[in-house]
């Protein structure tokens, strides 16, 4: 095992070449691009026999990629942001397939307004599409995530693609250390792509994804994807005990640090957990006994993992770097409704909106999170909502304004 | 933990030296994290890049709260505040910075509580800016007094692999320069501790209530509100006309500019905008009296404050 500093783009394309893919349709996008150069390079220098695909979009990169791996070829694509907004329609139609195979995304604020820089927001828009989900915090869990993703798609019981998730800067850009499994133990642990009866010969002509009229039919089709993404929960964990057996490293459905003894746990997904571990040591070394639990998985939805970690917490500091419009975070809402009903549940759930579109959240607001969501156990008040928003920060936005709107003022005032 | 920041424009390997230094660290045995953080790639716009390095895994992102060194590879960003060279500085923090001015100047110009350190800029500005990412990483590597000569020079083998041999050779050779010059400042950047919890504010939230629109739209709707983006802080060369020379065609330079930073009065006289030049030189290739030169614009700007 070697280890090396590398960014999350390259510790995802690692992933795709130490899986062996056979086939990566893409289309760039930033932050995303590298992934796929660096794939590109390799087959060039002769180091990797897959074969590289660019598209003319997104959706025909996905479309191209379900056809694929319905052939019995491993399968690896990436994208960001929009782009994985425009390929939508076959994120759908691809899970509907039963295609297994696993897309990078890098996460990317979507437009408008337009920006670079990255939140949840694109990989929450395919949380309903059949996808399973996998979000990162490290760039070392980028590239064990690539071969579990594989492993976990292709098996018997899933048969569903994987989206494996990293924050755009934070870890696509950023170097960290990561240990590079050797070829043999990946081998051991991800075999070739067994296809079984799914696959695809020129002179065996079969029809995948048919038309079905009458509810029926459709709804026992949907809901098998429903039984099946369910079902990958305990697949997880097998395969998550053979990945350390043949690697080292244990990922399980849920990340817990440092909260079995905890009243206040932050729960939040992807690279600003580790923000978090951070905060968590702030708080225990001042006397808050804090900790943290971060879904890694978060389709399908590990709920009896979450509530084992969460069981009879006073607080839970839900951070989401997502926005559901005239509704709030999506973490949240999906985590009250995994907790309501039970006899365990925390008492108070505190729901901040923060990092949108790259904005930092410093170790001040974790300790001030923490803090709020305490005070409102304390003494019985509803749980806080909020947005992570300073005053210097508005202020900066009237700067804006003031250029963006003063003509239009002084005409009003001119009555023009 | 050490906390270290690059200072730069695009194109000046701001972003290769945060690397070579988080190898030089990997090589010590540090953990590592290095990150450039930028918006939409420009060459010539202010840039900067971190690096972290301790004995135990970093679980810290994004910017520094606080710097223990703080490296700039062009001083003419210690006078842009939206480079924002000098944000988080504490009385510990160590500046590097590349200049013909001296240290002290800058000490003083600055107000700079800790201490600050010059290395000399090159005379030749367009052909040492390749190097400038490895210079600055061969001071920062011996000012920080963890990294040994032979683990920089490792991490430079490593991080230049992809440049031309002469290239390569030149940009070891400034960076082992760089790391002598500092010899006897070795050890000077220490690493520190977290911010403890008392020295940690309140952040200053607001709630956020519904505004009407179009003020609650991501729209301009006033014409010609670019002229405001100063772009000419990007430049690193700057284009100026030869009065002499210039026998005003005038309509050459100022059509060719993809800016339309070359104005032309009612003589025909054509004269720069520098706000918004962002020094692209095509104007200086097009110009059929070779009137127009380039000046690196360090110097420039330094001639400028000294008349």
């Amino acid at each position: 095992m070697t280890r090396l500093l590398m960014t999350g783009n390259a510790a995802a394309a690692w992933g795709a070449r130490l899986a062996d893919v056979d086939y990566v349709p893409a289309f760039p996008i930033t932050p995303q691009t590298e992934i796929v150069e660096t794939l590109e390079h390799w087959r060039e220098a002769g180091e990797i026999q897959t074969r590289v695909v660019m598209m003319e979009s997104e959706h025909s990169a996905v479309a191209a990629a379900g056809a694929a791996a319905l052939t019995g070829v491993r399968v690896f694509t990436a994208t960001s942001s929009q782009g994985l907004l425009y390929a939508m329609e076959m994120l759908y139609t691809v899970a509907g397939w039963r295609a297994p195979f696993v897309l990078v995304n890098v996460s990317r604020g979507i437009a408008a307004p337009i920006t670079l820089e990255p939140d949840h927001q694109d990989v929450l828009a395919a949380r309903d599409s059949g996808f399973l989900q996998i979000h990162c915090a490290s760039v070392q869990e980028v590239l064990d995530a690539v071969l579990l993703a594989h492993r976990w798609s292709e098996h018997p019981t899933v048969r569903l693609p994987v989206i494996v998730n990293l924050d755009g800067f934070h870890l696509s850009f950023t170097r960290e250390p990561v240990e590079v499994p050797d070829a043999q133990a990946v081998s051991r642990f991800l075999p070739p792509f067994d296809p079984g009866d799914a696959s695809f010969r020129a002179s065996k002509p079969v029809s995948r994804a048919v038309a079905v009229l009458g509810g029926g039919p459709y709804s026992y089709f949907r809901y098998q994807m429903h039984r099946a993404s369910e079902a990958a929960l305990a697949v997880h964990e097998t395969i998550a005990v053979e990945f350390q057996r043949a690697c080292g490293r244990r990922w399980d459905l849920v990340e817990v640090y440092r909260a079995e003894d905890a009243e206040i746990v932050f729960f939040l997904t992807g690279s600003y957990a580790t923000k978090a571990r951070d905060a968590v040591d702030h708080l225990r070394a001042v006397g808050i006994a804090a900790g943290l639990v971060r879904p890694r998985v978060l389709r399908p939805y590990p709920r009896e993992a979450i509530r084992a970690a969460l069981r009879g917490k006073r607080g839970v500091v839900v951070l989401d770097q997502n926005l559901s419009m005239g509704q709030g975070g999506v973490l949240h809402t999906e985590l009250a409704a995994a907790l309501y009903g039970w006899p365990g549940a925390p008492k108070v759930l505190a729901s901040f909106v923060g990092g949108l579109g790259g904005r930092d959240v410093v170790l001040e607001e974790f300790r001030e999170m923490a803090h709020e969501t305490l005070r409102a156990a304390e003494e019985g008040r509803e749980s806080p909502r909020r947005l992570l928003y300073t005053a210097q920060e508005l202020r900066e936005v009237r700067k804006l304004q003031g250029i963006a709107l003063a003509e239009r003022e002084d005409m009003a005032k001119e009555g023009m | 933990m050490y906390r270290i920041r690059f200072h730069g424009r695009g194109g000046q390997g701001i972003k290769t030296a945060s690397r070579i230094l988080g190898s030089a660290f990997f090589a010590e045995g540090f953990e590592t994290q290095d990150a450039p953080l930028y918006g939409a790639e420009r060459r010539g716009a202010p840039i900067y890049a971190t690096v972290r390095a301790a004995r135990t895994p970093i679980v810290e992102r994004g910017p520094l709260r606080r710097p223990d060194l703080v490296v700039v590879a062009d001083e003419t960003l210690l006078v842009a505040a939206v480079a924002g060279v000098l944000a988080g500085v504490a009385a510990h923090t160590v500046l590097l910075v590349c200049t013909a001015t001296s240290a002290q100047v800058w000490k003083e110009r600055l107000r700079f509580e800790g201490p600050v350190l010059a290395l000399p800029a090159q005379t030749d500005a367009t052909a040492d800016a390749r190097f400038l990412g490895a210079i600055c990483a061969g001071g920062a590597a011996r000012l920080v007094g963890a990294i040994s000569r032979s683990s920089l020079e490792h991490a430079l083998a490593q991080e230049l692999a992809g440049l031309e041999q002469s290239d390569r050779h030149a940009s070891v050779e400034r960076a082992l320069a760089a790391w002598d010059r500092m010899s006897s400042h070795a050890g000077l950047v220490r690493d520190q501790e977290g911010t403890p919890d008392e020295e940690l504010a309140s952040p200053a939230w607001i709630d956020l209530a519904a505004e009407p629109t179009p003020s609650s739209e991501a729209a301009i709707l006033v014409p010609a509100t670019s002229v405001q983006v100063r772009t000419g802080l990007w430049r690193t060369m700057r284009p100026v006309i030869d009065e002499e020379l210039c026998h005003r065609c005038s309509w050459i330079c100022s059509t060719f500019c993809p800016d339309g930073a070359v104005l032309v009065d009612a003589e025909h006289r054509p004269s720069i905008d520098y706000d918004h030049c962002k020094g692209c030189l095509v104007c200086v290739a097009v110009c059929p009296r070779h009137a127009i030169r380039a000046l690196p614009e360090r110097d420039a700007q330094s001639a400028e404050s000294a008349s």
